[in-house]
């Protein structure tokens, strides 16, 4: 029986040790989401308890209530949703032909675009940031939505244009030359045989793009000041800056917020690994 | 097609690289040329070049070499770290055990975790008196340590809440690596009589070699550049015994408005980064088909 669930050669110490380790760690890593649970479930009047019940006495779905309905949260996921969803179809489309142009021609400055492609992962965002904000700010696209758009692309172009060309490289040609032959133009043969065959490559890429910018703080914190304006992360780190910060409502809205990106993050975990493969870390 | 000249490809690669051009190549040259004027908030519209003047406080003022010197510690530590954590675990998941898939979910939700979300929530855990680790550390008679109040210890924080988001990454990337090594290996230095341990040092991990090498390269240049976790932790006015340099060009610009002095902080930290990337591409090219 042992023999076929574990190693063999595995004694019964070494197998308390692995699943005591597994154990504390598998601990560590959930505990801060079990402690806002707890914190969103406490009523105001005992915010500063020093109990440690996962469940506390008298709880109460008011901080939901409060953070959803009192707090104009739909705003703020609206703003999220509009900036998130923009950003992710116009940096794809720019990536799926970017990525079709290195991947399928041979031209002049081919390698110096791919390679400056690769330095922009070194050179975060950061540290052009400032400048960014400064050009954002004397061509007035500081609180509007565009102004939050257009550096998403930036940031999220070149990890979809390396995903893509290194799918869109093991695509054999023929398929494209046969449609050409048939008289189809350039266009349907992008849109109707390299995409349809990408789909793994183009998950990856939309559903990084997407998290990125749905997630995406140190941009928005900027861009965005009017509070009409704020995006989820925004809206929900100044919940806390505040002398009176409401920890309460802070992890309620933490959780209505994580727990749809948690579960979409977890379900497509193979996916986005297999991405990892295919392009960021591929060579 | 392939060869063929036309211009097909440049209208194809022109929208992503205008958008590298406007956003990332423009800025850069902007942000150098910012760094020899005195712009702030009341100088923006009318900025007059300084020469050399923003250099010379920069480098003179020894909170550079400080805040350059904690930025090697905190990158040093979060990324051996979370290799080392990252690469037992999946050690420990690589290996026939009931309920493997359940502990492996549970181990990747930090990194399903929205990162803001994470950052904030840690913060709260450090919370004197009323957070968790507090209330822990109190139970277990520790009450000396001022997590959120005495610089070293906000540090210490942001370290800790960095390396648990760090790991699944390396957790998976590693595990990916070891699943794709063949068994017979093992089964092979089995029979040779070879120690479990010793199958590790020889076979497991000169494997993983190239696969770890990128992920490190990453983690390293993510690391560097980590904003979110020392800016929230820290909050708008952190004070700057926590910060590391991004962090501290973030809040210099962003907080205080100073864009000059800012500005002069990026081109040095773009210098250092430079010669980062100069080896970076060295290891890239080591790997062999990048461009093909």
């Amino acid at each position: 029986m042992r023999s076929e669930q574990f190693n063999k050669n595995d004694s019964l110490g070494k197998i308390i040790f692995i699943y005591t380790v597994l154990v504390i760690m598998a601990i560590i890593s959930i505990y801060p989401l079990l402690d806002i649970v707890k914190i969103s479930l406490r009523p105001a009047s005992s915010l500063f308890s020093t109990d440690l019940s996962l469940i506390p006495k008298n709880a109460t779905l008011k901080n939901y209530y409060t953070a959803l309905f009192v707090r104009p949260y739909f705003t703020w996921f609206k703003n999220s949703t509009i900036v998130a969803l923009l950003s992710t179809v116009l940096s794809l489309i720019v990536a799926v032909f970017a990525g079709y142009g290195f991947s399928r021609f041979r031209f002049k400055g081919r390698n110096i675009g791919l390679l400056s492609f690769l330095l922009t992962q070194i050179f975060p965002a950061p540290m052009l940031l400032l400048p960014s904000y400064i050009l954002l700010r004397y061509f007035g696209l500081i609180d509007r939505y565009i102004g939050g758009i257009i550096p998403y692309i930036a940031l999220t172009v070149p990890f979809s244009v390396w995903v893509l060309k290194g799918y869109f490289d093991t695509i054999p040609q023929s398929f494209e030359e046969s449609a050409y032959i048939d008289g189809a133009n350039f266009f349907q043969v992008l849109w109707k045989i390299m995409l349809p065959l990408s789909i793994p490559a183009l998950g990856v890429s939309l559903l990084n793009t997407f998290m990125a910018t749905w997630n995406e703080f140190v941009t928005a914190n900027i861009v965005f000041t009017d509070t009409e304006l704020h995006t989820l992360p925004v809206a929900i780190f100044n919940m806390t800056g505040a002398l009176s910060a409401d920890w309460g409502i802070f992890s309620a809205a933490c959780l209505v917020t994580a727990v749809p990106v948690i579960i979409l993050y977890i379900g497509m975990s193979k996916f986005l690994i297999s991405g990892l493969t295919l392009g960021g870390v591929k060579e | 097609m392939t060869g063929k000249k036309s211009m097909i490809p440049y209208f194809l690669v022109l929208p992503s690289i205008m958008v590298l051009v406007f956003m990332i190549g423009y800025p850069l040259v902007f942000g150098v040329n910012l760094s020899f004027t005195n712009m702030n908030l009341y100088h923006f519209l009318n900025p007059q070049y300084v020469g050399l003047k923003n250099y010379s406080s920069v480098l003179t003022d020894p909170e550079l070499y400080t805040t350059a010197l904690r930025t090697v510690i905190w990158t040093v530590i979060n990324v051996s770290l979370t290799v080392a954590i990252g690469v037992c675990l999946a050690l420990l998941l690589n290996r026939k055990l009931p309920m493997k898939n359940f502990f492996r979910v549970l181990l990747m939700l930090p990194w399903a975790v929205p990162q803001y979300i994470a950052v904030l929530t840690w913060r709260n855990m450090f919370q004197a008196q009323y957070g968790t680790i507090d209330i822990i550390f109190n139970k277990i008679g520790i009450t000396n340590v001022a997590w959120l109040s005495d610089p070293f210890w906000t540090f210490v924080a942001c370290i800790i809440t960095n390396i648990w988001l760090g790991i699944p990454f390396m957790m998976v990337i590693s595990l990916g690596a070891m699943q794709s090594i063949p068994t017979e290996l093992y089964e092979v230095a089995a029979i040779d009589g070879i120690k479990s341990w010793d199958k590790h040092r020889h076979i497991t991990l000169p494997l993983l070699k190239p696969v770890m090498t990128p992920a490190i390269v990453l983690s390293t240049v993510w690391t560097f550049n980590m904003v979110n976790v020392i800016f929230m932790m820290t909050g708008r006015t952190g004070d700057n015994e926590t910060q590391i340099l991004v962090s501290r060009v973030y809040k210099d610009a962003f907080t205080y408005f100073n864009y000059s002095k800012a500005a002069t902080f990026s081109v040095i930290i773009f210098a250092i980064l430079a010669v980062f990337a100069s080896s970076y591409i060295k290891v890239m090219r080591s790997g062999e088909g990048v461009y093909d």
